[in-house]
């Protein structure tokens, strides 16, 4: 049984491992190289205070290249549940040969045990390869990487991490349950790849936020959090503040909510938004001054009247503990369907 | 007499349509069993469920003293060769038996080198490229060097040309000649299983319509052709069909008929399955016509 998995199998697993090799050859071609420039720049940087001029340069020069990789630890579970999942039984069913194989000694629950082991143990491993070797290769990218971009941000913290092999397993079994429920080919695939979808999405938007109850607290502020300061109007309108998803102290955070709380404690202004802040234009330290106006003594300012964040995050060390998590969950599902499976094949599939 | 497949009031239904019903069968160990009837008579399903490709939905059937499919045991005792011989286009010959030789307890390797060798067979050829009549004998020769005590075919000529259908089961009865293999074999064509089988089933609308040694049934059957009126004198009657002059029908009687009105001659066996097979159309016009009234 482990022969004709393999003999079936080993095409795609081919194909799979070509990908990985010219992945994993550019990675550790251009990781080290990375690393130093990074460390170099940082050493450059530190004395001088400038390192976020440095870290917007570092993320800006290879931003492609990090959008690519993440982008490939993402779409490769999508595509084993494509390539791999969906058509390992609808391929059976529709060429007939389901009638010849599960007429051999060997009942179809081992026949299915045997696929979905050695197939789906294929998957997790080069999902785990991938989503372990961005990781290291992007650690300097993520460390410099702006707001929208962070490791903690939904689409990258998919992509690094161990989170990727949980996604590869549950997509795979998806693929082979909706295989065996649709038993055509063309329609399991897209089937499978809306729902793969569908559950990526729901993820990070209504679950992975609370995974753990993430932190809400008041800050002051600063151009961490608060910025795009104009004026309404031409001179004497007041002055427009709006609220950024960075919480001070805590880089990497992923906000989930950023409101700006004026000196009564109300909620003015939502993350994105802006709202009047009763502050001079024409004199006083938030007026330009001849030259570029001094926001730092600006936010003094506001700061001094009682406008405060009140930030809802999860801070960047839950990274490591959330990855665990969300991977047990995808387990999890991955079992259930995988139950699934084998009492369909059992009772309904014939 | 012993039993390969024993059937008791069996019926499968895909959603809410029943494609067998009520299936009560007997088929004695020992024979090449024919087993025909008309399209949709659940000859498939009936095969089905014997191999454990299908769970029953309603009764029991047992194969050869077991359930069908539950066990890896039960499954190396039966062998099923599908309809249209399906084989995996991608594999070629060799690795097919490689296939069976890892998948089968009782693989005969022997068996499989030499009828490969006989069918002139290129084992490096891939089965997607072989002919439907070499399909046919690959998926053959996989149910047979398995060494199954009973092999189940479905239809396995029905898409072959007349020359790869004689090829096809001049091959089955060598093979069940020396062996003690029991041979189920399903057609809607009386022609293909006068060549092979000693045993008929005729199956029509999920009931056994006649089942019987193929020798017995034409020793037992007669067509007759004599007056109308003389019908009355004659007890199991087969089917009848009438002109103006006279009629002819069909016979069943142990003892050879003597009754002068009657002319006997011998029946071939496709007219004899056509008599059983006719007989049900007949009730059935029969009961159309009484709710008419």
């Amino acid at each position: 049984m482990i022969w004709l998995t393999w003999r079936q199998f080993r095409g795609s697993a081919a194909l799979m491992a070509a990908v990985l090799v010219v992945l994993t050859a550019v990675l550790a071609l251009t990781g080290p190289d990375l690393a130093s420039r990074y460390a170099a720049g940082i050493a450059g940087c530190t004395p001088d205070d400038t390192c976020d001029r440095f870290f917007d340069g570092f993320f800006g020069e290879h931003q492609l290249l990090f959008v690519a990789v993440s982008f490939v630890v993402l779409a490769l579970p999508a595509l084993v549940g494509l390539f791999w999942g969906a058509p390992l039984i609808t391929r059976e069913l529709e060429a007939g040969t389901h009638l010849l194989v599960w007429n051999q000694s060997v009942t179809r629950g081992r026949w299915l045990a045997v696929k979905l082991g050695l197939v789906g143990l294929a998957a997790m491993a080069a999902a785990c390869l991938c989503g372990l070797a961005v990781t290291w290769w992007s650690d300097p990218l993520d460390k410099s990487a702006v707001l929208d971009l962070a490791l903690m941000a939904p689409l990258v913290f998919g992509a690094r991490g161990i989170v990727p092999m949980g996604y590869a397993a549950f997509a795979f079994v998806l693929g082979v349950t909706v295989g065996m429920l649709v038993r055509r080919t063309l329609p399991a695939m897209a089937l499978t790849l809306a729902a793969f979808v569908a559950v990526q999405l729901a993820m990070p938007l209504l679950v992975r936020p609370h995974l753990m109850p993430p932190v809400t607290s008041t800050f002051e502020l600063s151009h961490v959090n608060g910025g795009g300061f104009h004026v309404q109007g031409e001179g004497g309108g007041p002055v427009l503040i709006s609220m950024q998803p960075g919480v001070p102290g805590h880089a990497g955070a992923w906000v989930l909510a950023s409101d700006l709380l004026d000196p009564s404690g109300r909620t003015i202004a939502g993350m994105g938004e802006e709202a009047p802040i009763p502050v001079s234009a024409t004199s006083g330290p938030c007026a330009p001054q001849g030259g570029p106006p001094n926001l730092d003594a600006c936010w003094v300012e506001i700061n001094r009247l009682g406008y405060r964040q009140q930030a809802t995050y999860q801070p960047l060390e839950r990274f490591w503990p959330l990855q665990w998590i969300e991977t047990g969950i995808y387990a999890l599902l991955t079992l259930g369907l995988t139950w699934f499976s084998f009492w369909w094949i059992r009772r309904r599939l014939s | 007499m012993t039993s390969v497949l024993q059937a008791q009031a069996l019926g499968k239904k895909y959603g809410k349509r029943w494609a067998l019903r009520d299936c009560t069968v007997d088929i004695p160990a020992g024979h090449v069993v024919g087993l025909v009837g008309p399209n949709g008579a659940g000859k498939t399903t009936l095969l089905k469920l014997a191999s454990g490709q299908l769970e029953p939905t309603a009764g029991d059937i047992n194969v050869l003293g077991g359930r069908p499919g539950s066990t890896p045991a039960q499954l190396a005792r039966v062998g099923f060769v599908a309809q249209d011989t399906p084989v995996y286009a991608g594999l070629t010959v060799a690795e097919h038996l490689r296939l069976g030789a890892r998948l089968n307890p009782r693989w005969d390797a022997a068996l499989a080198r030499e009828r490969i060798g006989q069918l002139d067979l290129d084992p490096s050829h891939r089965a997607g490229k072989l002919s439907g009549g070499e399909r046919a004998q690959l998926a053959l020769t996989l149910g047979l060097a398995k060494r199954p005590e009973l092999l189940i075919l479905d239809e396995p000529v029905a898409s072959l040309d007349p020359l790869a259908r004689r090829d096809f089961l001049q091959g089955l009865t060598e093979a069940t000649a020396g062996h003690k293999l029991n041979v189920v074999l399903s057609s809607h064509l009386v022609s293909d299983l006068e060549r092979v089988c000693d045993y008929l089933i005729v199956l029509v609308d999920s009931r056994v319509r006649m089942a019987g040694k193929v020798d017995q049934l034409l020793a037992t059957h007669h067509r007759l052709t004599g007056p109308r009126h003389a019908l009355d004198r004659l007890q199991h009657v087969i089917s009848a069909s009438h002109t103006d002059r006279q009629s002819a029908v069909v016979v069943r009687s142990d003892a050879p008929i003597h009754d002068p009105a009657w002319t006997v001659s011998r029946l071939s066996l496709e007219d004899l399955v056509l008599a059983y097979m006719d007989k049900h159309a007949a009730e059935n016009r029969r009961v159309a016509l009484e709710v008419q009234r």
